[in-house]
């Protein structure tokens, strides 16, 4: 077995018995990367001096005898919209494609703590906007499964890396889907944890109230252990929660016995394959035979999530991207003669179509006039779609649902942006009620993974963590390597 | 419709944005595509319905008034598109 397709886990073992050193493990993911990017193109920016280097300084921590934490000297990817200081951050927008950061993200420093490797910088949609990564300003990623299909989105470079072996492990981000959906279309493990578990500061702001950065993994087990590094409170992100963190390894038991999971009939309507439905239908016999008791439940509001949240997302939106104005940092039009046309034609230019289109979007809903029927309604419905989830979760302890109804489309397809949107029906109800949720592989329709989905009650990413385990011990899924194949 | 192309280009400018006459069009279907499917929330009652503005159980998160380290100047110019004597430099602003 290739260095580059193992486990943080089993990385973890073999660096403390000195059976590898972190140099020839990092090596080998540029060797790796050197051999596949040109087919996968998952990532902006590469930084091999940083992260040999620290890679050599684990290695003398391990000859030391010291210990060391479990993503110590551990190659990883970190999606391009998490600030790294001095190692250029773009959000795969024009509009940033010089930015080198003077402050770390919370996420990063505490991953610094820890000793990890970061290779670079992912690609993504431009400001994480879309559910392709098509929308990058400069380039397009492959999926590894079929080279012809979309990696999906947002942090669809993070999880093509992961998943061609380009990363033992990614950071991304899910403002309404973007950690999960890739997942699910790459085969691998991601988690949207709950809002507030994980600092939002040194994360470019895309929709404040619903972004949430986490882990995508080859396991379940990778993703408690990122996990346990990133979460807690931050005195720089008033919005983190000032709660204890558990050691998320510590939920990860194959015991799902009386375990209550429902299944909400609302999230296999029209839009799904029959051929993803299948796939959870198998899930949810799997659970039935390990001990679960599981029940059809309902979420009524949720045929309306998916507009709700392209009414608020876009709302903060159009306001957090208002400071890319050309004075401070940025693309700047260097022709323009006044400031108010310098900063329009900066906008202008730095910006894509996806991007311009969520703005005005947002502009519009929050203007004179149609604040109240589309704002405010939003906002309202956001209470719906949150009581309906509180409702569910008296009776159920967790939710089993598609990650996405559809499995890793083709690279040409071509789509209205509504239609889209629509696709993100089964993710983003889970962003609008703030709960955590988890993709991991579950099967394969056409020879694309399908990804099911476990959303759990507020705070409890235990429970989430322990059903994911414990299906993943009991099947195979996981197990299978992304095949590069396809013909780009 | 819901928006026209003049509503388009008040919004855009609203925006700070300029949308090229060759854009206009499809961003005007787009947005009247969006629009019009956001007539089902007429569907749903939200009489006496609270807006949600954040998930969360937190309210106006307050700390100590501590003087702290924060970025030099020097940083927070570091990725500046012009600089004039330590400053952001901009084209004229008052004629």
């Amino acid at each position: 077995m290739n260095l580059y397709d193992k486990t943080v886990h089993e990385l973890h073992e073999q660096l403390k018995k000195k059976e590898i050193s972190s140099v020839e493990l990092t090596n080998a993911l540029y060797d790796r990367i050197g051999a596949v990017e040109d087919k996968v193109a998952a990532y902006v920016t590469l930084d091999k001096e940083n992260a040999l280097k620290q890679a050599a300084k684990v290695d003398e921590m391990i000859a030391a005898g010291q210990d060391i934490k479990p993503l110590a000297g551990i190659p990883g990817a970190i999606k391009d919209n998490i600030s790294t200081k001095g190692l250029r951050t773009t959000c795969s927008s024009h509009i940033l494609d010089n930015f080198i950061p003077v402050y770390d993200a919370h996420v990063i420093e505490n991953l610094r703590k820890d000793e990890t490797i970061f290779l670079g910088k992912t690609n993504m949609d431009e400001f994480a906007m879309g559910s392709t990564t098509k929308t990058s300003y400069f380039k397009m990623t492959h999926n590894a499964w079929n080279l012809n299909r979309v990696p999906g989105g947002s942090s669809g470079g993070s999880a093509a890396a992961v998943s061609a072996g380009e990363a033992i492990w990614a950071l991304g981000s899910d403002t309404g889907g973007s950690i999960r959906q890739p997942a699910s279309f790459n085969g691998i493990v991601g988690i949207k944890p709950t809002y507030g578990r994980v600092s939002r500061y040194g994360c470019v702001a895309f929709a404040s109230s619903l972004d949430q950065i986490g882990p995508l993994t080859r396991d379940v087990t990778d993703a408690a252990l990122v996990l346990n590094t990133i979460c807690g409170v931050d005195a720089h992100d008033s919005t983190s929660l000032p709660v204890d963190v558990p050691d998320f390894t510590k939920a990860l038991r194959q015991d799902v016995k009386g375990l209550r999971i429902g299944l909400p009939k609302e999230f296999f309507g029209k839009g799904t394959d029959p051929k993803v439905k299948e796939q959870i239908m198998l899930a949810a016999e799997k659970y039935k035979e390990l001990g679960a008791e599981v029940m059809e439940v309902s979420l009524p509001h949720t045929e309306y999530a998916v507009i709700t949240y392209y009414i608020i997302a876009p709302a903060e939106a159009s306001a957090n991207l208002a400071r890319f104005d050309g004075v401070r940092y940025g693309y700047r039009n260097k022709l323009a003669t006044s400031a108010p046309e310098m900063t329009k034609k900066s906008r202008s230019e730095g910006f894509g179509a996806e991007v311009k289109r969520r703005i005005m979007l947002g502009t519009y809903v929050l203007s004179s006039g149609y604040y109240d029927a589309y704002y405010k309604k939003a906002m309202q419905v956001r209470t719906l779609i949150k009581r309906d989830f509180d409702e569910v979760f008296k009776k159920c302890d967790v939710l089993l649902t598609p990650t996405s109804p559809v499995v890793a489309y083709s690279l040409d397809e071509k789509m209205d942006p509504l239609t889209i949107y629509m696709l993100d029906v089964t993710t983003i109800p889970v962003n609008m009620a703030g709960l955590p949720g988890i993709s991991i592989p579950c099967g394969f329709a056409d020879g694309m993974p399908v990804g099911m989905q476990l959303i759990g009650k507020a705070l409890d990413e235990e429970t989430i963590l322990r059903a994911a385990y414990t299906f993943e011990q009991a099947t195979e899924f996981h197990k299978a390597y992304a095949p590069l194949g396809g013909d780009k | 419709m819901k928006v026209t192309e003049k509503d388009v280009r008040y919004i855009a400018e609203l925006s700070r944005l300029e949308i090229s006459e060759e854009e206009m069009p499809m961003f005007t279907e787009q947005f009247n595509q969006i629009l019009e499917y956001a007539d089902i929330l007429e569907k749903v009652d939200t009489t006496g319905i609270e807006p949600t503005f954040s998930i969360l159980p937190l309210y106006n998160v307050m700390r100590e008034d501590e003087v702290k380290p924060g970025v030099s100047h020097e940083e927070a110019m570091k990725n500046a598109p012009a600089v004039h004597n330590d400053g952001f430099k901009v084209p004229r602003v008052i004629e």
